[in-house]
């Protein structure tokens, strides 16, 4: 089997997995809209105090909500995707089979979140998106451009997001358990991906910080690029360069915590 | 035996269950105050994402900040009551699944409080912490003249509000037995809940203000009788009296959950693996 073959077939059953939980989903996209609602109802208020907050008009901040529930479970925000397994067969040393298959671990790994977070996009984030479209005024594009763009963000934004979560899994080489690491992930991921209010609209110095910080690459490009806000182009060189420099220094870890791992349990 | 010693048998074996739980998260203690630190962080964050809102503007609804904080204060500290006292009642669907929820109806203590006291965690007080310091600051600041029916209003709030939400967990968990694989569903009406109502309802459609009034009347726990301490007109008409009928609510909730999870029990089917 080639090894493209191969990856493609890990994500295939990445995808299949997280199929098998079907009511699962349907909770989720229930969950998603309920949250979406609220969001929106207050940054409504919000934008009605202070127009164009941030750049965005109204339309573009209800969007902005919409985008981020379909996200949410798609890239991971608040963790619990491939890291999840992996940190756990860190802890039991299950790892150690990982490591004796001749597959790449990281990119092995990367292909069963990537066939996650295609299906958590169909399957959970589709719907709230389209109840949003639907109910309130979204500013969404209507040429092909713009929506391939948009593809090519959310691909290198599910690279990222893994990317980081993979580097918070190897940690628990050295921390053992995964507890506290999770809660990092989730405040990290919930805060600085702009879940809680768009990064362009945090304000000052602050504000520019948390735009350059790689969790900027989750959901302010995917919708700053659907929205036309930003130059494609520079979105793609941003999200590209975090993704490199994450999962180098992911190989970089991997390569010190296989030299000296302990397999634990017997 | 009769109701009363029912509900006797059921505090002691929560009590049992509970202090197990916390013996054994006590034996690291480390572990415990970090996690306890990480509760308290992942909580505030709403409270931050409402301060970096009121960086950029001086009301939210008309609302101003410490009317804001007072309004999240009641709500996360009833919550985090309600959160530590069943917050392990979402992990039912999954002791179903797994069938060990067999092992909860066989035993001689109500499954009620079985399921309950389930992997209790003392480091939920984390978020009650954080709801009260919120709280405080807001009962500090808030521009209220205060009398005594209003002062007295806000202890009544904090356990008027964790009773409706202690409510809708029991209702949450009832609905599982049903939908054995759709913990989430809980969660939007719980965490969505409290998230709800930590803004102010002139923010909110009439109709979804009318539905959480009426229908689920998570109102109750703080928009109607904050309205009053406040002093703020709420946005649906309602008659005086309501802003004290929030313990009358708790108990015709608890009354509800309580028959709904009766009847979800009687229904439950085991998976028989």
């Amino acid at each position: 089997m080639g090894s493209g073959r191969l990856y493609a077939a890990v994500a295939a059953g990445g995808f299949r997995r997280y199929a098998t939980y079907k009511a699962a989903t349907v909770a989720g996209v229930f969950t998603n809209t309920v949250f979406g609602l609220i969001l929106v109802y207050t940054y409504l208020a919000l934008w009605e105090e202070r127009p164009h907050l941030g750049g965005y008009d109204q339309a573009q901040a209800v969007t902005y909500v919409w985008l981020g529930q379909c996200l949410y479970a798609t890239l991971a925000i608040q963790g619990g995707g491939a890291e999840k397994d992996l940190m756990e067969r860190i802890r039991t040393g299950e790892i150690a089979v990982d490591l004796y298959r001749p597959a790449d671990l990281q990119l092995w790994w990367l292909a069963g979140d990537v066939g996650r977070a295609l299906f958590q996009m169909l399957g959970r984030g589709v719907v709230p998106f389209a109840f949003g479209a639907v109910f309130f005024p979204m500013a969404l594009p209507t040429s092909v451009t713009p929506w391939a763009a948009f593809v090519v963000t959310l691909l290198l934004a599910t690279v990222v997001s893994f990317a980081i979560r993979y580097l918070a899994a190897l940690s628990v080489f050295w921390l053992m358990d995964g507890m506290g690491v999770n809660q990092v992930l989730m405040i990290t991921g919930v805060f600085f991906s702009g879940m809680v209010l768009p990064l362009n609209a945090f304000p000052g110095v602050f504000g520019d910080i948390v735009r350059v910080l790689p969790w900027a690459a989750q959901i302010q490009m995917p919708a700053d690029v659907l929205m036309g806000e930003t130059d494609p182009l520079r979105a793609f060189v941003f999200q590209a360069a975090w993704a490199v420099a994450l999962l180098a220094a992911g190989r970089l870890l991997q390569s010190a915590a296989t030299r000296r791992v302990v397999v634990q349990g017997g | 035996m009769g109701e009363r010693s029912v509900l006797l048998e059921g505090l002691r074996a929560y009590r049992l269950i509970a202090g197990m739980w916390v013996r054994s998260s006590m034996t690291y203690r480390t572990s415990f105050v970090v996690t306890v630190f990480g509760n308290l962080m992942v909580t505030g964050l709403d409270f931050v994402g409402i301060l970096l809102m009121f960086s950029q503007v001086d009301s939210l609804g008309g609302w101003t900040l410490p009317e804001i904080a007072f309004l999240y204060g009641l709500s996360v500290t009833a919550f985090g009551i309600a959160d530590l006292v069943l917050g392990s009642m979402d992990v039912l669907g999954a002791r179903m699944r797994d069938g060990s929820f067999d092992i909860l109806l066989v035993r001689p203590a109500p499954v009620l409080a079985q399921v309950g006291a389930d992997r209790f965690a003392l480091r939920r007080l984390g978020r009650i912490t954080q709801g009260a310091v919120v709280l405080a600051w807001a009962l500090a600041s808030v521009d209220v003249d205060w009398s005594a029916p209003k002062a007295l209003l806000v202890p009544v709030m904090v356990v008027s509000g964790a009773a409706i939400f202690s409510a809708v967990f029991v209702a949450g968990a009832a609905f599982q037995i049903f939908a054995q694989d759709a913990a989430e569903v809980q969660n939007a009406f719980t965490y969505g809940g409290t998230t709800l109502l930590q803004y102010p309802p002139t923010v909110f459609g009439k109709d979804l203000v009318r539905g959480v009034t009426f229908m689920l009347p998570l109102a109750f726990v703080n928009w109607v009788p904050a309205a009053y301490v406040l002093g703020r007109p709420y946005p649906i008409e309602l008659p005086p009296w309501t802003a004290f009928a929030s313990p009358l609510v708790a108990v015709a909730c608890c009354a509800l959950a309580g028959v709904a999870w009766r009847v979800g029990l009687r229904s439950y089917r085991s998976t028989g693996s």
